[in-house]
């Protein structure tokens, strides 16, 4: 019922989200975040990732999700490759039978994957390319958890 | 003792290398003493010892510093990861 894909394309937000609410019949809510390319100076972002842990990561993450709340399906998509301004990178949802539950659950899983799923920004720009520097910012949200 | 090494991102394009196969001294056990042992090979393996904040991962899982190392081991190199 959960679903952890990595892929080059884009994914579709409607058919996700309909798969997270006819899920279960207990289904109250379901969370929905999308992460996209930022514009702005920003003309183009290539995402690397390690073919092998990055599957693996999200979903000991999906699982520890699962142990910590009530859930009743889980959806982490994560795209890489290269990606303009405007384009979809991630998609995390979370269906069940309360708001609290999913809420909690969808921001734990998209601060956590921010600091460990093995994935690499590179941003190019009228100077140039450069990797993206990871935030202290990001590190502070994942330990919260 | 033989293991598969990978570098990714940033640290990949310093060392200009995707990864390598290579077999260790006895007195390697530990990540850490492969980071050591690998960065202490000349000039072009000194971001191995400078980057602070490198990561590593074993068998495609996080890991410390400290994670002992055994014979077929995957282990990757790389700076901290900025998706989502």
């Amino acid at each position: 019922m959960d679903v952890v894909r990595v892929q080059s394309e884009d994914f579709d937000v409607g058919a996700e989200s309909e798969r997270l609410h006819r899920a279960a019949d207990e289904v109250g809510g379901v969370v929905i975040f999308i992460g996209t390319v930022r514009g702005g100076a920003v003309r183009a972002m290539t995402l690397e990732h390690y073919p092998g842990m990055t599957e693996k990561s999200l979903e000991t993450l999906v699982e520890e999700a699962r142990r910590r709340w009530s859930l009743a399906a889980v959806t982490v998509i994560h795209r890489f490759g290269r990606l303009l301004p405007g384009e979809r990178i991630v998609f995390v949802g979370v269906a069940s039978r309360h708001r609290a539950e999913a809420f909690a659950a969808s921001e734990f899983l998209i601060d956590r994957l921010k600091t460990e799923a093995p994935f690499w920004k590179k941003e190019e720009t009228e100077e140039g390319t450069r990797w993206v520097e990871a935030k202290e910012g990001d590190e502070d949200r994942a330990r919260r958890w | 003792m033989v293991v598969n090494v990978l570098y990714f991102a940033a640290l990949r394009d310093a060392l200009s290398i995707e990864g390598e196969r290579i077999s260790l001294p006895e007195t390697v056990h530990t990540v850490g003493a492969l980071r050591t042992y690998l960065g202490s090979r000349g000039a072009q393996w000194a971001p191995l010892l400078e980057w602070q904040n490198l990561r590593c991962a074993r068998n495609r899982s996080l890991c410390g510093w400290d994670e002992p190392v055994c014979d077929g081991d995957e282990i990757a190199f790389f700076p901290p990861v900025t998706g989502g």
